[in-house]
């Protein structure tokens, strides 16, 4: 049984606009115009245990939304998900026991509360066993080095000691599926090789599932196999990375950018920028945020 | 799952915030000054109330109704005057999500947090009142001006259930303003709507019993009496017996419906919740 199915989904928000000055202040307030927003427009997937899949598309295209359902907290209005044989949404509190989710923009621990005791209060909320915890918690603090902020209020870390807190923070009752959604963002490159490197390891050693979202695509060059691209709430691929260049570079002869000298390809030819390779793959595909 | 498993989290959760805001004594010294000087001014005011009627007429003694205002301000934070701030919070940044994924009922999670923001406020500010309007007064000569004990180890037992159940009825009005919050997205205009009903109808303002006496059965009915009026009737032996437990009873049932309602609107709430920002 895969780890997460996903069948077409569907998710729409409702969106408030008004228009510009006092004017349009005015009509506002005598009538309100809401547009609907396809968010997810028929997605599908499935992801074995023990996959890593890097899931990647411009702003807006409908990530955060898919892991969002997937994690249990957007009920979709169309379309079935299952984790783990569960539905997210009308299985919650069972679901949320047993993954993991870091939410780059976003912190969890308590922001007056210094990152052990919010840790502590995690291994409540978790029930955790108290040895099991103690094991857990003391391998994460020396793997994202945190021994020296664990006595420190979360408000007075750096971004980078935050994520590094905020990934332990998400690991600590042991999930066997981990969502992360960009969970390198804003950081600078000795944490994101730190970050890079644990993901790899929970993943290759622990067994953990992971879904990471990022919109660095060295993330997904140093970490994915599988990598799926979402524009305008659509799969547009899911395949290897190295199957995207390919399709991309085949299609690059006919484009007029000219193609931009990367690092060397095996074969000795000029092979393309990861970015370039993604930034193509959206304009073919006509994937840019409206 | 054993019992003490199961509310593990929820003790946990409110154990936590309940030291945190232990913290904030700033807060609580000028809160307390505040009902200090508030206290007073509603003391001199009854006073003169008292100092034109007929004695025999009025519903309850001077002295009465000037400990009911003592602790009426000792028990200011005790009343459901908002939602809770760090719930407003999550809303607007979008952290809600984070509490959606913690495996635990929502409603109770919310619950016990605002419960130990509320109990954490209540207490120092009461201790604080206790020592000056109780003691401090009645040593300087005072006494006639200041808070008066319960009037029987009864009635102390009584008060002290009784303001477990207005802890446990105001977090449950807090809560409706939470989910409030939570449905609406913002916490500004349901918190202006609460403030005025809230300081009439608890008691807060003039004991209810001062009030006209065509509505009284009304007024006691009302679900805002149970945060302050009834523990402060128990507290005075105004209600004893079959009364008091009637009172109790009173309170027990607001409770249960507000609770229930809470429920029923988060339900609600989390189907259609929006995730703001990224």
């Amino acid at each position: 049984m895969s780890h997460i199915l996903v069948d077409r989904l569907v998710k729409t928000y409702r969106i408030s606009e008004r228009d510009p000055g006092l004017a349009g202040a005015i009509r506002g307030v005598l009538h309100r115009r809401h547009r609907t927003v396809e968010a997810l427009a028929g997605v599908s997937f499935e992801l074995e245990r023990g996959e890593l899949l890097g899931f990647i598309g411009p702003n807006g295209a409908g990530k955060s939304t898919t892991i969002k359902i997937l994690a249990g907290i957007l009920r979709p209005d169309g379309g079935r998900v299952e984790v783990d044989g569960r539905d997210p949404f009308e299985d919650r509190e069972r679901h949320v026991g047993r993954i993991g989710v870091v939410f780059g923009q976003r912190t969890q621990l308590w922001w007056d509360l210094p990152v052990g005791e919010g840790f502590d209060l995690l291994r409540d909320i978790y029930r955790v066993d108290e040895v099991r915890y103690r094991r857990t918690r003391d391998e994460l603090v020396s793997l994202l080095k945190l021994e020296r902020v664990l006595d420190q209020p979360v408000r007075q870390l750096s971004l980078g000691q935050r994520m590094r807190a905020e990934i332990a923070a998400a690991l600590l009752h042991e999930p066997d599926l981990l969502f992360l959604d960009e969970p390198t963002i804003g950081l600078d490159a000795p944490s994101k090789l730190a970050v890079r490197e644990f993901v790899r390891r929970a993943n290759r050693e622990r067994g953990t599932t992971v879904l990471l979202t990022t919109h660095d695509m060295h993330d997904i060059e140093a970490l994915a196999e599988r990598v799926i691209v979402i524009g305008h709430g659509r799969v547009l691929a899911d395949s290897p990375v190295e199957a995207l260049r390919a399709q991309v570079e085949a299609a690059g002869i006919a484009a007029d950018a000219p193609v931009e000298e990367g690092e060397e390809g095996q074969d000795g030819q000029a092979s393309l920028a990861i970015e370039e390779v993604i930034s193509r793959f959206y304009t073919m595909h006509g994937a840019h945020e409206a | 799952m054993t019992l003490q498993d199961l509310v593990r989290p929820y003790r946990a959760a409110f154990a936590s915030r309940f030291l945190q805001m232990l913290q904030y004594r700033t807060a609580a010294l000028a809160g307390f000054g505040t009902q200090c000087w508030w206290g007073g001014i509603k003391v001199m005011v009854l006073a003169a109330f008292y100092g034109n009627a007929a004695a025999d007429e009025l519903p309850m003694t001077l002295a009465h109704a000037i400990t009911y205002t003592w602790l009426a301000q000792g028990l200011l934070a005790l009343l459901p005057w908002a939602g809770d701030p760090e719930v407003a919070q999550a809303v607007r940044t979008g952290s809600v999500a984070y509490d959606r994924l913690r495996p635990v009922d929502g409603y109770a999670l919310w619950f016990v947090r605002s419960a130990g923001w509320i109990a954490a406020r209540v207490l120092p500010r009461l201790a604080l009142m206790v020592a000056f309007a109780g003691v401090a007064l009645p040593l300087l000569g005072w006494g006639e001006w200041g808070w008066q004990p319960p009037a029987g180890t009864g009635a102390a037992l009584a008060f002290a259930l009784s303001a477990l159940l207005a802890l446990l009825l105001s977090v449950s009005m807090v809560m409706l303003l939470n989910v409030a919050a939570a449905a609406a997205l913002n916490e500004r205009g349901i918190n202006a709507i609460a403030v005025p009903m809230v300081v009439v109808l608890s008691g807060n303002l003039l004991p209810l019993a001062l009030m006209p006496d065509g509505w009284q059965t009304a007024l006691l009915l009302q679900p805002l009496a149970g945060l302050m009026d009834i523990p402060m009737r128990l507290y005075m032996a105004q209600f004893t017996g079959w009364q008091a437990v009637g009172g109790l009873g009173l309170q027990a049932f607001w409770i249960v419906v507000m609770v229930a309602l809470g429920r029923l609107a988060i339900v609600r709430a989390m189907r259609r919740l929006d995730v703001q920002g990224g």
